[in-house]
C-alpha cells in the first residue's frame, strides 16, 4: 500500500512539474521590468513556504515524540526537518540567483533571505546533532528537544528581522503584485507548489524508511557485540 | 518553592566557590575578550566616527564569543568524576541545577562583560558611562538570554562526544534575535541615544526573548538529562 | 512494604534491549549481591533504579513510592565508578555540599563526623584533587553515607580499593547492615560480596536469571552461580 502512494505521488509530481514548466517557460511572457528572471519566482517562493511549514511541522512532531516515546514520531520528525533544509537551501539559492540578476549582488540582507538563511543554520544544527549522537533513543530525545527550541525561535526570528529591516531598510526581494505581471502567474505558482509538495512528501517518506532500517541495523549490531 | 530557590543557590554557590578558586573559565573569557577586542582593530579603523555605527555590534560579539567559553565547561565541569550523576540522584530536581547553574553563570559572564567593557571604551574611544544605567539594564537582560541557552545547550551536549563543537553550532544561531536587539539597543546606548519608543520594541523583544526560553529550559532539562 | 520493587522493567537501546522483564523484589534490611558479566545490565539496572536514567518501560519503587520522586532520593545512597566529588573544593566543602543538598541539620558537625569514620579527619580542608586514590574513594563512601539513607545503591565498591579503603567500606556495611538498610552491590569481586549478601541476583544477557538467598554454594564455589544458572 505504501509503495503504492509513493509511485502515485511520484507520478503527480513529475506530471504536475512538467506541465508547469511548460507553462512557466513557453506560456506565461516576460514580467516588463525583470527581464526572464522572475520565473524563478516559481520555485523560490514554493521553496520557501515549503522549508518554513516544514521546520514548524518538524517541531510538531518532535513534541509529539516527546509526550509519546515512539521511535516512528521521531523518524518522521527527523525526515520532514531534512527535507524542509533541502527546500529552504533551494529558497536561499533561487533568491540568491534573483538577486544578482536584479541588484548585481549575489546576496542581499533582506528580512526574508535573512530570517530564511538564520532558520537554516538552527536546523543544519539540529542534523548535525543527530550525526553526532550513535544511540537512537538519546538522539531522538536530545534532537527533539532542539527542534522544540529551533521551531520557537523561528517566530522570534522572523518578527526580529522583519523590525530590523524596517529600521535599516535594504533591497527587498518581492514580487510587485500588478505592474507588468503576466496573467496567471499566481495561478501557476500554486500549481507548482503542490508539485512541490508531492514531491516533499516522497521524499521524506524516502527518509523515514532509511530511519527505519538504520534503527534496525543498529539493534542488530548491538545484539551481534553483546551476546 | 522554597525548597527549589535553596537547592538552586546551594549550586549556584558551589559552582560560583569552584570558579573563584580556579579561575579557569574566568580567566579564559577575559583573556579571550581582550584578544578579540585587538584583532577587531584590525579589521577596520578604529579611531573613524563610524565606529559609532557597529560599537553595539562589536561589543556584543566580544561578549557572546567570551561567553560561550564559559557556558560551555558549565555542564562539562560535573562530568570530571561523575558529579552529574551524584546532583542527579538528590533530592534537587533537574530544573534546579539548571537555574543554579545558570545563576553561576550569569554572575561569570556579568562579571567579564564588566570589566571588558571600559577597556572596550579605552581602545575604541567610546563614551559609555553616556547612558550607563540603561546600558546595565541591556547588558542583564542580554546576558541573561545567552546564560540560558548557553546553559540549557551545555546539559544537552554535556554526555556528547563532539560537545565542544556542538555548543557554539547550536547556540549562535538560536541567539540572533537576542543579540540582535542587545546590538541594535547598545549603539544607540553608546552612541548617547537614550531609550525611547523607537527602540524600546528591542527591550520588549530582550524580556519575550528570556521569559521563552526560561520557560522551556526549565521544562525541558530534565528530559535532557535524565530520560 | 518491600525496600525496592523492580517490576517489569525494559530498557532500549535503540530497539536492543539492555534489560528484558526484569522482576526483583527486595525485602528491606537484606544485602544483595548483584552478580553478572560484564555487559549483561548491572550498570543499567543500578542507574535506574538510582534514578539516573528512565526504563523503557516498567516500574521502579522505592519504599513504595516512586524513585524520581524527592521524597524517594533522600532515602537512597548512590556509589559509582566515579567518586562524584569535586577536585577544587576540600573534603569538608563536598560533604557539606551534599549534606545541603540532601537538607541535613548542622551540615558542617555532619561532615566533620563522617570524615572521622572514614579517617580523614586530618585532611579535612584538604582539597580533593591532593588525594590518593584510597583516600578519594572514602570520601566517596562517606557521600553516599552521609544522609543515612535507608536503600545502598553500590556498583562495584571494591574495584580498585586500597586494603584501607576495602575495610573501611566493610565496616560501614556491616553496620549499615545491622541497623537495617537494604544494600545493593553489583560486584565482581565475589568473595567480599558474598560474605555480606544475605541474597543474591544474577543478571544474565540482561535478565534476571537467579534471584534468592545466599546459598552455601555460592561461598564454598566462586563459579558455581555463573555456571548454574548462566550459560557457559
Amino acid at each position: 500500500m505504501r509503495d503504492k502512494v509513493f509511485y502515485l505521488l511520484a507520478a503527480a509530481s513529475a506530471a504536475l512539474l512538467s506541465w508547469n514548466l511548460y507553462k512557466i517557460f513557453f506560456v506565461l511572457g516576460d514580467e516588463k521590468d525583470q527581464g526572464s528572471i522572475w520565473r524563478i519566482f516559481h520555485f523560490h517562493v514554493p521553496s520557501n513556504i515549503l522549508g518554513m511549514s516544514g521546520f514548524i511541522i518538524g517541531m510538531v512532531f518532535s513534541l509529539i515524540y516527546l509526550v509519546n516515546k515512539n521511535l516512528r514520531y521521531d523518524a518522521i520528525a527527523a525526515a520532514i526537518t531534512e527535507v524542509s533544509l533541502v527546500f529552504a537551501a533551494v529558497g536561499l539559492v533561487t533568491g540568491s540567483i534573483w538577486a544578482r540578476i536584479i541588484w548585481g549582488v549575489w546576496w542581499a540582507w533582506d528580512a526574508r533571505l535573512t530570517s530564511m538563511l538564520v532558520c537554516w543554520l538552527i536546523f543544519a544544527g539540529y542534523l548535525m546533532l543527530r550525526r553526532a549522537i550513535e544511540e537512537p533513543i538519546q538522539r531522538a530525545r536530545l534532537s527533539a528537544v532542539v527542534s522544540v527550541f529551533g521551531g520557537i525561535d523561528v517566530f522570534i526570528v522572523w518578527k526580529s528581522i522583519e523590525w530590523w529591516r524596517t529600521l535599516h531598510p535594504g533591497p527587498v526581494l518581492t514580487i510587485r503584485n500588478g505592474g507588468g505581471m503576466p496573467p496567471g502567474w499566481q495561478a501557476t505558482m500554486y500549481w507548482n507548489l503542490l508539485a512541490l509538495l508531492c514531491l516533499a512528501v516522497m521524499l521524506v517518506m524516502v527518509r523515514m524508511r532509511q530511519e527505519g532500517v538504520a534503527r534496525e541495523i543498529d539493534s542488530l549490531r548491538r545484539m551481534a557485540h553483546s551476546y | 518553592m522554597a525548597a527549589f530557590l535553596r537547592q538552586s543557590l546551594i549550586i549556584a554557590a558551589k559552582d560560583l566557590r569552584s570558579e573563584l578558586r580556579t579561575k579557569e573559565a574566568l580567566n579564559a573569557s577575559l583573556a579571550f575578550s581582550m584578544v578579540i577586542l585587538v584583532l577587531f582593530s584590525f579589521a577596520f579603523d578604529p579611531s573613524s566616527e563610524q565606529i559609532q555605527e557597529f560599537s553595539g555590534g562589536l561589543l556584543w560579539l566580544v561578549y557572546s564569543f567570551a561567553g560561550a567559553l564559559a557556558l560551555n565547561r558549565s555542564f562539562a565541569r560535573e562530568m570530571q568524576n561523575d558529579c552529574l550523576d551524584a546532583l542527579i540522584a538528590s533530592p534537587a530536581p533537574a530544573s534546579a541545577l539548571f537555574v543554579g547553574k545558570a545563576l553561576a553563570n550569569y554572575g561569570l559572564l556579568l562579571a567579564v562583560e564588566l570589566i571588558s567593557l571600559p577597556v572596550f571604551g579605552i581602545f575604541y574611544g567610546v563614551h559609555w558611562t553616556q547612558q550607563f544605567w540603561p546600558l546595565l539594564l541591556v547588558m542583564l537582560l542580554a546576558t541573561w538570554a545567552l546564560t540560558t541557552i548557553g546553559t540549557m545547550f551545555s546539559a544537552l551536549t554535556v554526555n556528547l562526544r563532539l560537545r565542544e563543537l556542538m555548543l557554539p553550532t547550536l547556540v549562535y544561531p538560536l541567539m540572533v534575535p537576542a543579540l540582535m536587539a542587545a546590538m541594535t539597543l547598545t549603539t544607540d546606548l553608546l552612541g548617547g541615544t537614550p531609550l525611547n519608543p523607537e527602540n524600546m520594541i528591542w527591550l520588549r523583544v530582550l524580556v519575550a526573548f528570556d521569559f521563552i526560553f526560561t520557560a522551556l529550559a526549565v521544562v525541558f532539562v530534565d528530559t535532557v538529562l535524565v530520560g | 512494604m518491600n525496600a525496592l520493587e523492580i517490576e517489569d522493567v525494559w530498557k532500549y537501546y535503540g530497539d536492543f534491549p539492555a534489560l528484558r522483564e526484569i522482576k526483583l523484589h527486595v525485602t528491606p534490611g537484606s544485602t544483595v549481591a548483584l552478580l553478572g558479566r560484564n555487559g549483561a545490565g548491572k550498570t543499567t539496572l543500578l542507574r535506574i533504579v538510582a534514578g539516573l536514567s528512565k526504563p523503557s518501560q516498567g516500574d521502579v519503587r522505592i519504599l513504595g513510592a516512586d524513585v524520581r520522586l524527592e521524597s524517594s532520593r533522600r532515602r537512597i545512597g548512590v556509589l559509582g565508578h566515579g567518586i562524584s566529588l569535586y577536585d577544587e573544593l576540600s573534603a569538608t566543602e563536598n560533604l557539606m555540599l551534599f549534606a545541603r543538598l540532601y537538607d541535613l541539620d548542622n551540615p558542617r558537625k555532619r561532615a566533620h563526623a563522617w570524615l572521622e569514620r572514614t579517617g580523614l579527619e586530618r585532611v579535612r580542608d584538604g582539597l580533593v584533587r591532593e588525594f590518593s586514590r584510597g583516600m578519594r574513594q572514602r570520601l566517596a563512601v562517606a557521600r553516599a553515607f552521609l544522609h543515612e539513607p535507608e536503600l545502598l545503591l553500590f556498583d562495584e565498591p571494591f574495584t580498585a580499593l586500597d586494603d584501607r579503603a576495602i575495610a573501611v567500606l566493610q565496616t560501614l556495611l556491616s553496620e549499615a547492615h545491622s541497623r537495617g538498610r537494604t544494600l545493593i552491590m553489583s560486584t565482581h569481586q565475589l568473595r567480599e560480596a558474598l560474605e555480606l549478601a544475605t541474597h543474591v541476583a544474577l543478571i544474565h544477557r540482561g535478565q534476571i536469571a537467579y534471584a534468592g538467598e545466599r546459598r552455601q554454594e555460592m561461598l564454598d564455589d566462586a563459579g558455581w552461580l555463573y555456571r548454574t544458572y548462566g550459560d557457559n
